[in-house]
């Protein structure tokens, strides 16, 4: 009985190392100097020069690249995050308590209509919403980075279904009270969708930092660069002259917040996970 | 965060040309596609011409690859905010010429601003590329490169091979590459920029057509022809030392550099423009890399023919479909070609990167300070520009192909797919010619107009 | 909704509905619309000279054996992704199902790489598998392989499919450990009680309860490896070696922004938007299905 106990803990240990394996080489490669890299002696414990990359990674970027600093990288990434991940949270809030508590004509045009975007991903109509972008001169400014991307149906979806569990008696007790629509979206919808909210977010998050296709037609600035397109950038065609202990360290950046996030939120971000489901 | 500001402000200015009495420099935006450390040396070009006058003000910008700054500045140029000046490789020359009203062509932009640049002083090679048929020049050459051969002497010696004398020929660069694989090095021979230096520069030198027409000069009907029999057992050869282990594929385009960089290959054919990073990067410094001419084969009557010249030339732009620049604007775009023509500077940048002399007199002054007697090997590349005695045929002119980013590609999948085994050298050059004619028919097509 | 739990007017749910709308007008009816007519074009990369050419582009595309080729490859590579991402937080799932105490412990340390970007996923198998840096990469060379993902069209795809579906196990993971979690006990302890070895057990009850959480995971796994896998193979190989890695959107991408062949790049969108609807609808049709369990 015991035997037959451990190897589910045996499979699952060595699953966990071998994901973490990626991460922990590049962490360790982090704190080693170019050389040792580029010689490609793989260091398999830390060494002495994390300070150094971390430190050049972050105010001047990689050599050879004309670099970019990661911090002004990261500052891009994070107001691209927060602002798809906030702005896809109030527009959806703000269409799905229309369709649910109002009756309007063409109610259910207007719900198809953002249903169906749900079958025009980004990536498949890249040419022509680049040319939509040109149009509107937002290539290569913060708002054509985020507001395409905060279109959601699938949080409408997911606010709508929340809200349509909300007892009409609440609704009725706040026409009793003389309560406008507005006041009852503030004073009982909202508290009401605090946990969806909170794991909507997460996964909007995580969704906003890792966009890689988009920043990568729309930006070609470098003072507009996001982390995940710029790392990359970094490493050109695998080029082994590169300065692998500071790409490292700035894949180590790139990777932290969200990794981060979810970590620390983990019970928000399954939650989140498990209602989307995409 | 920056440099955004400063977009804003010129294009405000650009909208507001009175503005300009009010003071304050005219901004040109400058595109460039030049990595470290030439793209440091680039833009401290820029940085003298600001210090040297008041009126303009060069905004240099780099935007990753050559390939990506094309891409950009023709996006850009769709939004109406394209740079004044983009710097294109050579495979975008076919492009450029046939932009129409995209470009504003040199020659339009000098008679117009009154600023002279004396053409007729540039190598014939050099101004050939990037002008029509009847001279008039359509781009600024800059910095114009050719293929060469570097090696590392270090690995010639553990071979047993005398660091002095580099093969001169594909026989004896196999011999070589052999010798050094022998002496146990992983990586014998490799190539940057695969088919400029494989197939483009090899049909040049041996006098064989890349494409019908003079290689494109002739006219957009053009169609390829590197599925010639020369050509084909040359690729043969190639993959035959492959299996053998005595040439190894170093990556697209300019992924190759690295691996001589780094020490990992001991012969690389690559532009003369690497000259700078490979003094600096590969062990054991200057003194163990050697530079020569790229190889022939003397079965081809007349061979070694001159090599064709690549790198990148600085168009300058109109902002887009329908705005055109003012008479300022046109006129800090010409004072800084002028600026670049300028004797000092393009002899600066010859020494100090490996690229090629693009005037005659620049290579003269650089002769006459004793510079090519300290620094052997430095006018290797010119030397085999002007090889063959100068006389230039059809084939050798050099290439304009409209899609030639896109051939390339092409030709390069196709050579990746030949190494790999997976078809002959005959196969992947007739797939090269059968895909590469689409690109070229539709490219015809669609610039009829 | 009762009429008393409704809100009056016509205005304010228009203003409310009005952001979003907007956005998808914009940036979504309008590229979708936008696409059709493209493709139905011939144009220079400047944007000077245009000409209707009607099909010639769709023509010209489904008849090119490279994007045939593609097209095949796109499915091939999508299915080893789903398979290998599925098969394995499946098998992972399964362990920790088995001893509940740890579960917790095992998710909080398997679900973290779904936050990691493709793109930054591929680099870091990269570090791994650089012919020249990567532990792996020189340990096969050393073994005398030659391993050379910029030169070898199998190993780019292999290493490419891993990195693809490295990312996505721990999604799948969390589904499927859900989904084991929500079989009552009491099915599986009868079972046991009548003797059915663990293996038979796993396939006869636990594999078909499980079986609508892994058609979702299917489809989600399939549309991932479809779209999502952009980054990973345009930071790892660029498409390469040879068409080796090329993908149907990796294809759509070089043909519209490196070669600026807008025609037919627009072309290939109406033809992906096309596939996009069918998958939807398939994953509407499985949705449906589900509510009624």
């Amino acid at each position: 009985m015991r035997g037959r106990n451990i190897w589910p803990h045996v499979w699952l240990v060595l699953g966990v190392l071998i994901f973490s394996f990626p991460i922990y080489i590049t962490l360790i490669g982090s704190t080693h100097d170019g050389a040792t890299i580029g010689r490609g002696d793989v260091p398999l414990l830390p060494g002495t020069h994390a300070l150094e990359n971390y430190a050049q990674a972050w105010g001047a970027g990689g050599g050879r690249y004309m670099g970019t600093p990661a911090v002004s990288m990261l500052a891009n990434s994070l107001a691209m995050a927060l602002l798809i991940a906030g702005g896809k949270i109030v527009i959806s809030l703000l269409s799905a308590f229309a369709v649910v508590f109002f009756r309007f004509p063409g109610r259910m045009i207007c719900f198809w209509a953002i249903f169906i975007t749900l079958m025009l991903p980004v990536e498949v109509r890249i040419i022509p919403t680049f040319e939509v972008m040109v149009n509107l001169s937002l290539v290569n400014t913060m708002a054509g980075l985020v507001i395409p991307l905060i279109a959601s149906a699938t949080a409408t979806l997911l606010f709508r279904q929340f809200f349509l569990t909300i007892p009409p008696e609440f609704v009725e007790a706040a026409k009793i009270d003389g309560a406008g629509p507005m006041r009852f979206f503030r004073d009982v919808v909202l508290p009401l969708s605090v946990t969806n909210i909170a794991a909507l977010f997460v996964i909007l998050f995580i969704y906003g930092w890792n966009q890689y296709l988009w920043p990568l037609l729309i930006i070609n600035d470098r003072g507009l660069e996001t982390i995940i397109v710029g790392l990359t950038k970094m490493i050109g065609g695998g080029d082994s002259q590169n300065e692998w202990n500071v790409i490292m360290a700035t894949a180590v950046m790139a990777l932290l917040p969200p990794v981060g996030v979810v970590l620390l939120m983990q019970r928000w971000f399954i939650k989140g996970l498990v209602e989307t489901e995409k | 965060m920056k440099r955004r500001t400063l977009g804003l402000a010129s294009a405000g200015m650009t909208l507001s040309a009175p503005a300009l009495a009010q003071g304050g420099p005219v901004e040109i935006q400058f595109w460039h596609g030049l990595a470290q450390p030439l793209g440091g040396l680039l833009e401290a070009i820029t940085a003298d011409f600001n210090q040297k006058q008041s009126r303009f003000r060069i905004v240099p910008s780099y935007r990753g690859g050559y390939p990506e700054t094309m891409v950009a500045a023709i996006a850009a140029f769709r939004a109406g905010t394209a740079p004044h000046i983009v710097q294109m490789f050579e495979v975008g020359t076919g492009t450029m010429i046939t932009a129409g009203r995209a470009i504003k062509p040199v020659h339009e932009l000098l008679s117009e601003t009154g600023v002279s640049i004396d053409f007729e002083d540039y190598l014939p090679a050099v101004k050939g590329y990037y002008s029509l048929p009847d001279g008039r020049m359509m781009g600024m050459p800059f910095n114009s490169s050719t293929a060469i051969m570097f090696y590392n002497k270090e690995a010639f010696r553990r071979a047993g091979l005398n660091p002095d004398a580099p093969p001169a020929t594909w026989a004896e660069l196999r011999e070589a590459a052999q010798k050094i694989k022998a002496s146990g090095h992983e990586m014998p021979f490799s190539s940057a920029w695969p088919t400029w230096c494989q197939i483009e520069q090899f049909s040049a030198i041996h006098n064989l057509p890349l494409a019908s027409l003079e290689n494109g000069f002739g006219g957009l009907g053009t169609v390829l022809q590197v599925n010639n029999p020369r050509m084909t057992r040359q690729l043969a050869l190639l993959m035959e030392m492959s299996r053998e282990g005595s040439f190894r594929w170093g990556g697209r385009d300019s992924a190759g550099d690295a691996v001589f960089a780094s020490g990992q290959a001991a012969i690389i054919h690559a532009s003369s423009g690497a000259r700078a990073r490979y003094l600096r990067e590969v062990p054991g410094g200057a003194a163990n890399v050697g530079a020569a001419m790229l190889p022939y084969s003397p079965d081809v009557q007349g061979a070694p023919y001159n090599s064709i010249i690549g790198g990148a030339a600085f168009w300058a732009m109109n902002r887009g479909p329908n705005a055109r620049r003012n008479a300022d604007e046109n006129r800090g775009i010409a004072e800084f070609f002028a600026h670049l023509a300028s004797t000092e500077v393009a002899a600066k940048w010859h020494t100090d990167t490996g690229f090629l002399p693009v005037t005659k007199k620049a290579f003269e002054q650089v002769r006459a300070s004793g510079f090519y007697a300290q620094n052997p090997g430095a006018d290797i590349p010119i030397q085999q520009l002007l090889r063959g005695g100068g006389q230039m045929t059809g084939n050798t002119r050099g290439i304009r192909l409209g899609g030639f980013v896109e051939i390339r590609v092409i030709m390069q999948e196709e050579m990746e797919r030949a190494l790999q085994g997976q078809q002959t050298a005959e196969a992947a050059l007739n797939n090269a010619v059968t895909r590469g004619n689409v690109v070229l028919r539709n490219f015809e097509r669609a610039n009829r107009g | 909704m009762s009429q008393s739990a409704i809100f009056k007017g016509v205005v304010v749910p228009y203003l409310l509905l009005a952001p979003q709308l907007l956005v998808t007008a914009i940036f979504f009816f309008w590229p979708a619309a936008q696409a059709i007519w493209q493709s139905l074009l011939r144009e220079d990369a400047f944007g000077l000279n245009s000409e209707f050419v009607w099909f010639e582009n769709f023509i010209e595309v489904v008849t090119d054996p490279t994007w045939l080729d593609a097209a095949f490859r796109t499915l091939f590579f999508s299915a080893a992704v789903a398979a290998l991402a599925l098969g394995s937080a499946l098998f992972l799932a399964v362990q920790a199902d088995r001893n509940i105490r740890g579960a917790t412990t095992y998710k909080t340390l398997l679900v973290w790489p779904y936050a990691v970007a493709p793109a930054v996923a591929a680099v870091l198998w990269l570090f791994m598998f650089h012919p020249n840096i990567g532990i792996f990469g020189r340990a096969l060379n050393a073994m005398g392989i030659a391993w050379d993902y910029k030169l070898n069209g199998g190993q780019a795809m292999g290493l490419v499919i891993l990195a693809s579906a490295w990312k996505q196990v721990s999604y799948n993971f969390i589904f499927f450990l859900a989904g084991l979690q929500s079989i009552p006990k009491s099915v599986l302890e009868a079972a046991a009680i009548d003797g059915a070895s663990p293996r038979y057990r796993f396939w006869t009850i636990i594999f078909p309860l499980l079986s609508p959480t892994a058609f979702f995971l299917l489809v989600v796994n399939l549309t991932y490896a479809f779209f999502e896998t952009f980054g990973v193979i345009h930071s790892l190989t660029q498409g390469g070696p040879g068409k080796a890695t090329e993908t149907l959107i990796y294809r759509a991408y070089t043909d519209g922004v490196m070669n600026l062949n807008l025609g037919t790049s627009a072309a290939q969108s109406v033809i992906l938007m096309l596939l996009v609807v069918a998958l939807t609808f398939v994953q509407f049709r499985f949705i449906e299905r589900r509510v009624h369990y």
